[in-house]
């Protein structure tokens, strides 16, 4: 597995190394200019496509912008308008619906698969199979499902007719973010699944044999022992899916050929809409800026909630 | 831009003894022979999770090579009764019109080859170049010295928390200032260069090498440019083609901004293919034989990496995720 495992971890960071007293100081005083050249390429990529577009994606949010003139400053105007948009705030209300149950769901899901993963030591070409689904593209998977659910055709619901039950519909405004959802989830399930079953991995088997020796049920040691000492894993886990689904796009553009239905009109799906197909690059972006301070908040209460930076394990 | 890969805080935090770490597995459940109830019934989801994991391909691929005329008659059937090629013929264009029409289709095609290639390129370069890029800044915050490393390793760091859609508008308005739309080089150059998750996972795997060799190696008089390019890089090889793997699939899987930035047909990639592919396909009526064999054919290059690579896959996620 992981070859680093074994290795002993050098902690000390950078800054701390200088303090220490070394003899081999005159070597490293070329340490500059090699750590300069060697940051270069990455310092420009980040500067140019990270920094300065984050600065002028406030400047934008600030302005009318329609890609062919100048951007023309109007003040708060477009966050006015977005306090009184109706279409926002749903498409806003849709897609935390959307975040807070695949992460929950999605995480719970992953977290007994990896279980499953572990206890059952689940062979490696096991675990690739469960990862496909994740490595195919959104727009087929889109695809896909929407031929499974298909009104007339779709196999999924001869299945659910075949056992006696009413099938489902991309466009029935109740079924259809649960629909999205669910495929959300699907297509996550494998790589969550084995993230946190890496972090399984790491917790000392002696555990699972003294919980065994003191007759704790398998249920009792997921509970007891796995899940308080991959906490640190867990956190991430929650916290990237969530970055991940809030920018939920593809599934809803491709699911629904270009139109969705309101209930699944996510923020995402919004800014394009707005920025590329009404060319108003500055209400997309004050939109955007809007999403980005959300986002910041709700990792910064996660990662604090689940003491991510702590795992019982240390 | 890519959102998938989930940086590790994990060794920072969960440095379990190293003692038992370095042990081989050991079986957990002493009795693993013995079929329990309980172990029967973890199987079976196994089964099922293997089977819903598994199917939805399945049926893509079988709808594929169901004649359109007979999908209304056929389409409960695991196996289409009289399969045939015509689909996937009609989508690569290897038919004329009239017979694309009488086929089911609407005559709209995918060209597989050059989008493939397309896609190559684009996940590519990014992951070699990026990869290499990200190594050398990785390598100075793990290993030099100089004044802000610590700050300026955090100011990366706050990328990974930057939503895509953040910077994806003002870099189209970028790309689009420079005339780059539609080329190769606006496609790339938002990702070719950095990624604050590969610096952050690579930087963790070089603080992790031990520090005498280089050390050593120092004395003897090699620069630091020696020692990233003939010793430290040659000793990461695992790591760091983990790191592109990710990324390939990553930029493989990658939508909006090539469908904003490269929509055309020099450039368009198989996502944006396929996607254009069904807007040409009416909604009432959508030419589903056509769609699934468009979608087989756009999902084969990722079949192939999973029979390939799929085991140095599952094991790279691993070292990601757990290290």
């Amino acid at each position: 597995m992981s070859s680093s495992t074994t290795r002993e971890r050098g902690e000390s960071s950078p800054t701390e190394a200088e303090g220490e007293p070394r003899a081999r100081r005159p070597i490293h005083h070329r340490e500059k200019w090699a750590a300069l050249v060697l940051l270069v390429p990455a310092m420009v990529g980040f500067v140019v496509f990270w920094i300065l577009p984050s600065g002028r994606s406030i400047w934008y949010s600030l302005t009318d912008f329609d890609l062919l003139n100048e951007p023309q400053f109007i003040g708060l105007d477009n966050y006015r308008e977005l306090l009184g948009d109706d279409v926002a705030r749903n498409s806003l209300v849709v897609t935390i619906q959307f975040v807070v149950a695949s992460v929950v769901l999605g995480t719970v899901l992953a977290l007994l698969t990896a279980a499953l993963m572990q206890r059952l030591r689940l062979k490696t070409w096991v675990r690739s199979i469960l990862l496909l689904p994740w490595l195919v593209p959104n727009v087929a998977i889109a695809l896909i499902w929407a031929w499974l659910l298909d009104g007339q055709l779709g196999y999924l619901n001869h299945l659910l007719h075949a056992v006696g039950l009413p099938g489902v519909s991309f466009y029935n405004a109740s079924q259809a973010m649960p629909i999205i959802i669910a495929i959300g989830i699907w297509s996550g399930l494998g790589y969550t699944a084995l993230l946190l079953y890496a972090g399984m991995t790491q917790v000392p088997n002696e555990m699972y044999e003294a919980g065994a020796i003191d007759g704790a049920t398998e249920k009792r040691m997921f509970f007891q022992i796995t899940l308080p000492l991959i906490r640190p894993v867990i956190a991430l886990v929650v916290v990237m899916s969530a970055i991940g689904s809030f920018q939920v796009f593809d599934l809803v553009l491709i699911g629904y050929g270009g139109n969705p239905i309101p209930a699944v009109r996510t923020i995402f799906f919004y800014i394009y809409q707005q920025s590329f197909a009404f060319f108003r690059m500055g209400y997309g972006s004050a939109i955007a800026l809007v999403l980005a301070v959300i986002l910041g908040a709700l990792t910064a209460i996660q990662m604090r909630a689940m003491r991510a930076n702590r795992s019982d394990l240390s | 831009m890519i959102s998938t890969p989930v940086p590790d805080l994990a060794p920072s935090t969960t440095s379990a003894p190293t003692g038992s770490n370095a042990r081989p597995r050991r079986s957990i459940a002493r009795g693993a022979r013995r079929v329990t109830p309980g172990k029967a019934v973890a199987w079976t989801v196994v089964g099922l999770l293997v089977l819903v994991s598994v199917f939805p391909f399945y049926w893509m691929v079988r709808t594929a090579f169901t004649p359109a005329a007979e999908l209304i008659g056929d389409s409960s059937q695991l196996v289409p009764s009289n399969p045939t090629w015509i689909n996937f013929a009609r989508v690569l264009g290897l038919t004329s019109m009239e017979e694309s029409v009488a086929a089911g289709g609407t005559g709209a095609t995918l060209d597989f080859v050059r989008y493939t290639a397309n896609t190559l390129f684009y996940a590519g370069s990014i992951a070699i170049v990026q990869t290499l890029a990200c190594a050398m800044a990785a390598y100075s915050f793990a290993r030099l010295r100089f004044r802000g490393n610590s700050a300026l390793f955090g100011l990366f760091l706050s990328g990974l928390l930057i939503p895509g859609i953040f910077t994806l508008l003002p870099n189209f308005a970028l790309i689009r200032s420079l005339g780059w739309l539609n080329t190769f080089q606006g496609l790339i150059a938002p990702a070719i260069l950095v990624s604050p998750f590969a610096i952050f996972f690579l930087r963790q795997f070089f603080l992790s090498l031990p520090r005498e060799v280089e050390e050593a190696a120092a004395i003897d008089g090699v620069g630091v440019f020696g020692r990233f390019f003939r010793m430290t890089l040659p000793m990461s090889r695992g790591p760091v083609a983990t790191m592109m793997l990710i990324t390939v699939v990553g930029v493989w899987k990658e939508f909006m901004w090539p469908l904003v930035a490269a929509n055309s047909d020099g450039t368009r990639v198989l996502t944006v293919a396929l996607q254009r592919f069904q807007a040409q396909s009416p909604n009432t009526s959508p030419d589903w034989t056509g769609l699934m064999a468009a979608s087989t054919v756009t999902v084969i290059p990722v079949f192939i990496l999973l029979v390939l690579l799929g085991r140095q896959l599952v094991q790279s996620l691993n070292f990601s995720g757990g290290k």
